[in-house]
């Protein structure tokens, strides 16, 4: 079903001339009211009045993860505090989180956009939804629940864990859709077989699946052991958080919502805009947000551009499903996590040395993420408690930043591997 | 009161051998040996003829290692001889983290052991007339 038929049917003329006015206008906006975009736009010696065309959008500057980083908490905001309804926040670099904000307008444009994608993925009014998705800062829970409330369905805000509570919930409640990320998917099937249970049992129907890549075997494998139609969504709290793009029943990309969400596709070495069907960075631009205006975000995922109309009757673009990074962010239990937030806690030990390993698996569809530190400290090596204490103080700390569970292995002095040039810290062992 | 190495080893093929084919080569005898490992890692604590020269050997060995003070007691090779001791040190409040014994060809058994108050157990051993190394 198409949710915003007006919008998502409408022509390209009209849809670009829909964005060319909303991006005037956001850019005309962001530099009235935020000083950082004001200097931005200065330094780089352009103005707004310099959108013409779409494709004027390539003289202004990027913002990246690290400018939100610098205006933390709320240097990025446009409107007095008194005018935000909500904020959420991501895991950040530096210990301290990305903070977004949402005016009611912007809560108002993310539930829309949000319904938009349920509707796509075949979420209906009579569904009983299961969102098992950690509710809190994480923007994840609480956008899809929004949307999901919108098109009228029941929401069951289960959160994460505790996976043989929710196949009871899932079973007692004759849940018909899931929220969550496709390898807790999986990770549910497995446990249903091991709990006795059968798909039967169950009244699943829909999925959406997002905050972590996923390929089209994992969605098969996922439709064959959940009897349910699987869609990918994707977003991010920098712009909105889910909401940004989602897959409709053709499963060919996920349509963008491109009258809030412009879309660029650059190649991430010199960013010259690529042409569609090639890989590149994608660049977004939110041309609606009121309390934090972002243009031109560098997301850093690889995926590619399709704009030709989809069978469903949708015009808007599609982008595929994401391809890998241009940084090296990781993805770990649909949590963001950046191998320097590891290393400097790390740092912040003298019992342990420079040199460390960061070890990604999937075992039983679930995430695993380990930490292998040197320990360089002689005088506790004699003692048991001291060493075990050690890893629980690094694990604890990691924690804090991360917000996920971390395994810390000690290992000894010189034992990792030393590098010349860049040292390459990270082994992702997980097959998508 | 004698001094004991303890090293740190990872779960790792060949470690130990590897430890103890830096010492061979530095001509240092092993008089006793005790290895506990936790699923990650091992702690090796040995006791040697020459622990100076073993802890040095193992330093540039690249092993991370540490003396640690150990308790040494004999005690006679019958039944029941370390359990007497053991009541002793017991009720008398001091409290063993580990023990081992070591090689010896005296016909008498000679124990080690770590405690956090080894002043309190010299105290009890002492006037048990425990005969210490």
């Amino acid at each position: 079903m198409i949710y915003d038929v007006k919008t998502e049917t409408m022509s390209r003329e009209e849809m670009e001339a829909l964005q060319l006015k909303r991006l005037q206008e956001i850019v005309a906006y962001a530099y009235e009211n935020v000083p950082f975009y004001k200097k931005k736009y200065d330094e780089a010696g352009v103005k707004p009045s310099d959108i013409q065309t779409l494709k004027d959008i390539e003289k202004l500057p990027f913002v990246t993860k690290a400018d939100l980083r610098e205006n933390y908490p709320y240097g990025m905001l446009s409107v007095p505090l008194s005018e935000i309804s909500r904020i959420h926040a991501s895991s950040g670099t530096s210990g301290k989180p990305t903070v977004v904000a949402y005016t009611d307008e912007d809560m108002e444009v993310w539930t829309e956009c949000v319904a938009r994608l349920v509707a796509a993925g075949g979420g209906k009014k009579d569904d009983i939804v299961q969102i098992c998705f950690g509710y809190g800062l994480f923007t994840g829970a609480l956008g899809l629940h929004q949307g999901w409330e919108r098109i009228g369905a029941a929401v069951i805000p289960a959160s994460t864990g505790n996976t043989e509570r929710q196949l009871m919930l899932m079973k007692d409640l004759k849940t018909t859709a899931i929220v969550s990320t496709p390898s807790y998917a999986l990770h549910l099937a497995e446990e249903m077989e091991r709990l006795g249970y059968k798909p039967e049992d169950f009244n699943l129907r829909v999925g959406m699946f997002g905050s972590e890549a996923s390929s089209e075997e994992m969605h098969a494998e996922i439709a064959r052991k959940l009897h349910l139609f699987p869609t990918d969504n994707y977003g991010l709290s920098e712009l909105i958080g889910p909401g940004v793009s989602g897959e409709c029943e053709c499963k060919c990309g996920m349509h963008i919502n491109e009258d809030h969400f412009y879309a660029e596709l650059l190649d991430p070495n010199d960013f010259h805009a690529l042409p569609d069907g090639e890989y590149g960075e994608l660049v977004l631009t939110a041309l609606t947000k009121k309390s934090m205006p972002m243009i031109r975000y560098r997301t850093k995922d690889i995926t590619k551009i399709d704009s030709t109309p989809c069978a469903c009757g949708r015009t808007t673009k599609r982008m595929a499903k994401l391809k890998g990074r241009t940084d090296d962010m990781l993805v770990v239990k649909g949590v963001n996590v950046f191998p320097s937030q590891i290393e400097g806690v790390l740092l912040s030990f003298k019992e342990i040395g420079s040199s460390y390993e960061i070890v990604v698996t999937r075992e039983n569809y679930k995430d695993n993420l380990e930490v292998k530190v040197e320990v360089i400290e002689d005088s506790i090596v004699g003692d048991y408690g001291k060493l075990e204490k050690l890893a629980d103080d690094i694990k604890k700390a990691l924690r804090t930043v991360l917000q996920i569970d971390v395994k810390v292995r000690l290992v000894e002095h010189m034992s990792l591997k030393r590098y010349e040039g860049k040292a390459k810290r990270v082994v992702d062992l997980r097959k998508y | 009161m004698i001094k004991q190495i303890a090293v740190f080893l990872e779960n790792r093929e060949g470690r130990v051998s590897e430890c103890c084919k830096a010492l061979k080569d530095a001509g240092v005898n092993l008089c006793s040996m005790s290895i506990a490992d936790s699923k990650e890692f091992g702690i090796l604590r040995i006791h040697t003829d020459n622990n100076e020269l073993a802890h040095v050997t193992l330093k540039k060995a690249g092993f991370l290692s540490t003396m640690v003070d150990l308790v040494a007691i004999e005690v006679p090779d019958t039944p029941g001889a370390l359990a007497d001791i053991l009541i002793q040190l017991c009720d008398g409040g001091v409290n063993i983290d580990y023990m081992y014994s070591f090689a010896n060809a005296s016909g008498h058994a000679q124990i080690g052991f770590k405690t956090e108050t080894p002043e309190k157990a010299i105290v009890i051993l002492e006037k048990l007339g425990v005969k210490m190394i």
